[in-house]
């Protein structure tokens, strides 16, 4: 039977936006824990470990973030683990996000002038000391414009946790139109909600960067 | 784990997905063409157009990076046949790619437009060369060449979201993995050989566009 759109289905698709403002916020963690990892890695003085790394992130952004999650939630059955969608979904993009973050935190790193870390080092600083103190404090600093731009897409990639099964915005808006059958008026308002969530991180990214681009100049 | 791994509904119906991959391919190319083309009028459109123009371009632009793929996918592919537009799922995909990927290039197009300086123009013109090609070589194929690395990375990542429109069924590569494990249900085997296949694409796609840089931009830009 088709169902009206009444303010109840516009409260179930706003509800919606917590799991998807949930699954974002856990993949970010996720992803910005093991991207710290990797872009360490990348930059690392040992060679096999620099290479494992450049595999890494070129296998994640090589291939589609569906076919990552695909493999995800399937690759857990064939481990034996029975992993729900939304546990799938959480580890699939953990995983992607930690590559595309590694590949952005690696540029940060890199951009630090080669001098500071000879400086550190003649100081005598080790790597845990010269990294702490000197290295990363720098690099954060270049890192938050491109890192808050990184946000918007991370949103908008959980959105194919729906095809996965997980109920987040994406997926309250195909159970809500294959009730009322009202297309455009659904996905309008998914497309706004979502909208509303990206676009003052996109303004928020290019303001940082046009301010970095002035400390800089 | 005492899991048997199970290659034969894969290579049963390889054909097929070689069938799926091709479209992904066709998909892809025709999107980054119109793509490009929708790219180029809209940002000389951003860039010399008059205000209300800029302000439309604006916003389609804002619209298509703040809102996910799929969701634009499910707008035009459920959505415009309520206003009376049947489309095919392919079409629906095509046109959702182009869409997509024209809003994010106009960015980067636009960028290296505003990299050619004035003079450039002006020099051009005063050698009386016509406007259009004045836009032809002096405008548009440095900036394309000043924006090669980000268009094409760009282009790749189309590619590879391609797979999303799978969601509507579009007849290319993930959708057929889809309807082979539907019918198999060897989901882990296929989609890790279906994944291995967008890898390999990825890398034919850098590949390609290391020969057309090569071809069409390779030229000394040294100022002596």
């Amino acid at each position: 039977m088709i169902r009206a759109f009444s303010y109840n289905e516009f409260l179930f698709l706003l509800s919606a936006v917590q799991w998807t403002l949930a699954l974002s916020a856990i993949a970010f963690i996720g992803g910005a824990t093991v991207g710290l990892v990797i872009a360490l890695a990348r930059t690392s003085d040992i060679k096999a470990v620099r290479l494992a790394a450049t595999g890494y992130i070129q296998l994640f952004q090589g291939t589609p973030l569906l076919m990552q999650l695909f493999l995800v939630f399937f690759g857990a059955t064939v481990m034996g683990l029975d992993l729900n969608p939304w546990a799938a979904a959480a580890l699939g993009l953990t995983l992607n996000a930690s590559a595309f973050l590694g590949e952005i935190w690696r540029g940060c790193i890199q951009a630090v002038p080669r001098g500071q870390w000879e400086a550190a080092s003649a100081l005598g600083l080790r790597y845990p000391g010269l990294m702490r103190y000197v290295i990363l404090p720098q690099a954060v600093k270049v890192a938050v414009p491109p890192t808050v731009g990184f946000l918007v897409q991370l949103i908008k990639s959980t959105s194919l946790a729906a095809i996965i099964g997980f109920t987040e915005l994406t997926r309250a808006g195909q159970i809500v139109n294959n009730a009322t059958f009202q297309p455009f008026l659904v996905f309008g308002i998914v497309a706004v909600l979502y909208f509303l969530m990206c676009w003052p991180l996109s303004l928020l990214s290019a303001r940082l960067e046009r301010r970095y681009a002035l400390a800089t100049r | 784990m005492n899991y048997t791994f199970d290659f034969k509904a894969v290579i049963d119906s390889w054909d097929y997905l070689l069938q799926g991959a091709w479209l992904t391919v066709q998909l892809s190319i025709g999107a980054m063409v119109l793509g490009l083309i929708v790219a180029i009028l809209c940002a000389l459109g951003k860039t010399s157009g008059p205000k209300p123009v800029r302000w439309i371009i604006n916003a389609y632009i804002e619209v298509v990076r703040n809102t996910p793929f799929l969701v634009q996918i499910f707008l035009i592919f459920f959505g415009l046949p309520t206003m009376g537009v049947r489309l095919s799922p392919d079409l629906a995909a095509l046109i959702a790619m182009v869409v997509n990927v024209g809003a994010y290039a106009t960015e980067i197009i636009r960028a290296g437009i505003e990299s050619i300086q004035k003079g450039q123009i002006e020099a051009g013109l005063a050698l009386g060369l016509k406007p259009l090609q004045v836009f032809r070589y002096i405008v548009i194929k440095p900036a394309l060449r000043t924006v090669y690395p980000a268009l094409t990375s760009q282009f790749i990542l189309l590619m590879l979201s391609s797979s999303v429109v799978s969601a509507i069924s579009a007849d290319e590569l993930t959708s057929v993995a889809n309807n082979i494990q539907s019918q198999t249900f060897r989901s882990f085997e296929i989609y890790i050989v279906v994944t291995g296949i967008y890898l390999m694409l990825a890398m034919m796609f850098s590949a390609l566009f290391a020969g057309i840089y090569k071809l069409a931009f390779a030229y000394d830009t040294d100022r002596r």
